[in-house]
């Protein structure tokens, strides 16, 4: 017979009706799934026992492989077993490119900006990879469960960019899974220790994997999580940790750099083994296989290990300085610290990042399933399996969603750290006399100026009626989804022309770019005012040489004579030779005396229109 | 009257009540619904009811209403793995037949 679960009061469902959900862990090294049983959140081993299901997959003639059978062909058939696919998901070829020469692959460039990687089974791209990984996971769970899943939670960086979370849920999409929620792994993790049960706090998120750092600053207000600040390092983890005790066992053992492949690989091995001894004990014994039947044998102690890896943690520690200071936070404002990450194991690091942020870290739940755990949790809310009382977690947007405006100005519509759901709307207008389509840049990031942000889209509003400019009422409605993805819509009021998008993301931002966004619009912020006022005033001037012009070619021959004629078009041919400086004031000034020059001529105008507008009329009408 | 649970069933109780951290119990009992007649209702209990016949088996305290009572009685819940699954299985004697599925059945 089925087997049950215990449920919340009043919550068993009818038979037939549960309700199955799982959180989903997407590493780059590692992928997770877990799920809420008799109000237990824990992750599903496969048939072997096996929790972690190693982020590869391998493509041959005969069908696809995913996990540890195809990561151990991962060195004899490197074309064909994709790694660490999180780290070109949502990505162009240029950036793929920049992230060096740790992945092999031979791409193709199509039309699309989407690249193809070419292997024996046909060309695939980084979602229908990541695809094959949550289809492995997916299936895990519905065998265990024996039930369909009706939603899951998948878990993304937090410094995942719009292009990187659509990918992710493209992915989701081609698996056959129904996302019911993207959350940010610092937050699943935060969620996973019970943390979002408070009414607020500020928490640490210490997130050292395999390959790669990520520090994440969460405050808790109101049952939701804001991402103050992230920070960390793509090229720091438990590997490194492994590749200096390597060196040191080489040094020992009088190995030369030119050793043979698989002797450094077995050395590596030999490293990790003992590093992780040394999680619980206080020594341990070492002994190499050099090759043609020679060993070497030794002792390390945990001070000798220590010695070796303190340089490599204490570069962790920078970016939590900055991620504190970006935070505007110090050190003991921060309540908690949760480790994420296989090599939080190490106790080293345990004791230095407790000294840094003056509390013991929490590490009771594995580090390497603790992401997996919380957004099992969350997927358990989400699918109705808690009572209603339950506060849903809510998250934020990371970065300020905003458009294009003349100058090459940002006018932000979504700020950074809104709650999500969120939609927002703001009205634009014409710039020119008679415009009937106005170009809609679609933007994310903290600074003053388009070319210091990310472009995430752009459209055209057409069929706007004929107007002069600064008639037209053109809202612009920012909507961004609970899972961070943004559509945009603009509307003319009085037409009812409209154009939409769904963020179409043009990928264009490497890694370090994504982590230092943030950081640099605090620090450009003094010159990113002293921009936008500049541009504000080169905008204004155009505008007033624009309708300038326009009247002249109106009624400039019917109100001027020749002298004043071209005593204003001087005047206008000074504003044009300086409406392009630097310096805001040179041009307020130009745009003072222009003003001054011109006086009888608007005085003029003015008449003119009442004098129209009035003949035919008595006086007496207007009385 | 009785109601019992094997060992790993209350082991099990004891580590997922101290998970959830709040509770009096579990509630055990029938209703109609399904494909064949009755279903389990499986669940935490927060708070007893006046009619409720209360049993305690292994440290954990089983409630159980009067109606659901004729149906349950002599049952014994277990804790099981098959395959990958793991959960509670009632082993009731008073059960005649059920769906191919196991989640309901008539008595």
């Amino acid at each position: 017979m089925a087997l049950l679960q215990l449920s919340e009061p009043g919550q068993t469902a009818a038979p037939h009706q549960r309700r199955l959900a799982a959180g989903i862990d997407l590493g780059t090294t590692n992928s997770l799934v877990a799920t809420v049983r008799s109000g237990n959140a824990e992750t599903l081993p496969d048939p072997e026992g096996r929790h972690l299901l190693p982020s590869v997959v391998r493509y041959t003639e005969a069908g696809i492989i995913v996990g540890d059978e195809a990561k151990a062909r991962a060195i004899d058939d490197p074309l064909n077993t994709i790694l660490s696919v999180k780290r070109m998901v949502g990505r162009g070829l240029e950036d793929i490119k920049s992230l060096g020469g740790r992945l092999p692959y031979s791409y193709k460039q199509e039309q699309t900006t989407v690249p193809r990687i070419h292997t024996v089974a046909g060309d695939v791209s980084a979602v229908e990879v990541s695809a094959e990984i949550l289809k492995a996971l997916a299936i895990r769970a519905e065998e265990t469960l024996e039930g369909d899943l009706e939603g899951v939670v998948i878990t993304v960086p937090a410094h995942f960019d719009d292009a990187q979370r659509q990918a992710t849920k493209d992915a989701a999409r081609v698996a056959g899974l129904k996302v019911m929620r993207l959350l940010n792994e610092p937050t699943a993790a935060a969620v996973a220790y019970g943390l979002d049960s408070g009414s607020s706090g500020v928490h640490a998120i210490y997130d050292l994997g395999g390959g790669t750092f990520d520090i994440s600053i969460l405050r808790l207000n109101r049952g939701v999580f804001e991402v103050l600040s992230t920070g960390g390092n793509s090229a720091l983890g438990g590997d490194d940790l492994d590749r200096v005790v390597a060196e040191w066992i080489m040094r020992q053992a009088g190995i030369s750099d030119d050793a043979g492949h698989s002797l450094l690989r077995q050395l590596m091995h030999d490293a990790c083994a003992a590093k992780e001894a040394l999680t619980r004990t206080a020594v341990t014994e070492l002994d190499v296989d050099l090759g043609n039947g020679a060993r070497w044998q030794g002792l390390l102690t945990r001070e000798q290990f220590n010695e070796l890896v303190d340089p490599l943690i204490r570069k962790t520690l920078a970016p939590c300085r900055r991620a504190l200071r970006d935070a505007n936070l110090s050190r003991e404002e921060i309540e908690d610290v949760v480790m994420v990450g296989g090599s939080t194991r190490v106790p080293r690091v345990r004791d230095l990042v407790g000294e840094f942020f003056q509390t013991p870290p929490l590490v009771e739940i594995d580090p390497d399933r603790v992401v997996a755990v919380g957004a099992a949790i969350q997927a358990d809310i989400l699918v109705g399996n808690k009572s209603d009382e339950e506060i849903l977690l809510l998250d934020v947007n990371p970065l300020s969603l905003g458009i294009e405006t003349m100058g090459g100005l940002v006018e932000k519509i979504i700020p950074r750290n809104t709650p999500i759901p969120v939609a927002r709307a703001q009205e634009f207008t014409t710039f020119k006399d008679g415009q009937t389509a106005m170009a809609v840049h679609v933007l994310q990031g903290e600074r003053e100026l388009v070319t210091d942000n990310r472009s995430l889209a752009r459209f055209e509003l057409r069929e706007i009626p004929p107007m002069v400019a600064g008639a037209a009422r053109i809202q612009v409605t920012f909507a961004v989804d609970a899972d961070g993805l943004l559509s945009v819509e603009a509307m003319e009021q009085s037409s009812g022309a409209r154009a939409s998008i769904e963020v179409k993301p043009s990928y264009g931002l490497t890694d370090g770019e994504i982590e230092t966004m943030l950081r640099e619009s605090f620090e450009h912020a003094r010159e990113d005012v002293e921009v936008r006022r500049l541009r504000e005033v080169q905008v204004e001037a155009r505008r007033v040489i624009e309708a300038l012009g326009a009247a002249l070619s109106e009624d400039g021959d019917r109100l001027l004579d020749a002298a004043e004629r071209k005593q204003v078009e001087s005047a206008l041919a000074e504003l044009e030779a300086i409406a392009e400086d630097r310096d805001h004031h040179v041009i307020r000034k130009g745009m003072e005396s222009l003003e001054k020059v011109c006086e009888f001529y608007v005085e003029r105008r003015m008449n003119a229109s009442v004098s129209q507008a009035m003949s035919g009329h008595k006086v007496d009408e207007f009385e | 009257m009785s109601i019992t649970l094997t060992e790993s069933a209350a082991n099990h109780v004891l580590k997922f009540m101290e998970g959830r951290g709040t509770g009096l119990g579990i509630r055990l009992g029938v209703r109609t619904s399904g494909c064949s007649g009755m279903a389990y209702v499986l669940e935490f209990a927060d708070e007893s009811e006046a009619d409720d016949v209360i049993f305690e088996d292994h440290g954990v305290k089983v409630l159980v209403d009067p109606k659901s009572m004729l149906y349950l009685d002599g049952t014994e819940l277990d804790f099981t793995r098959e395959g990958l699954n793991e959960g509670f299985k009632f082993n009731n004697p008073n059960v005649k037949d059920a769906c191919g599925c196991g989640e309901s059945f008539n008595v």
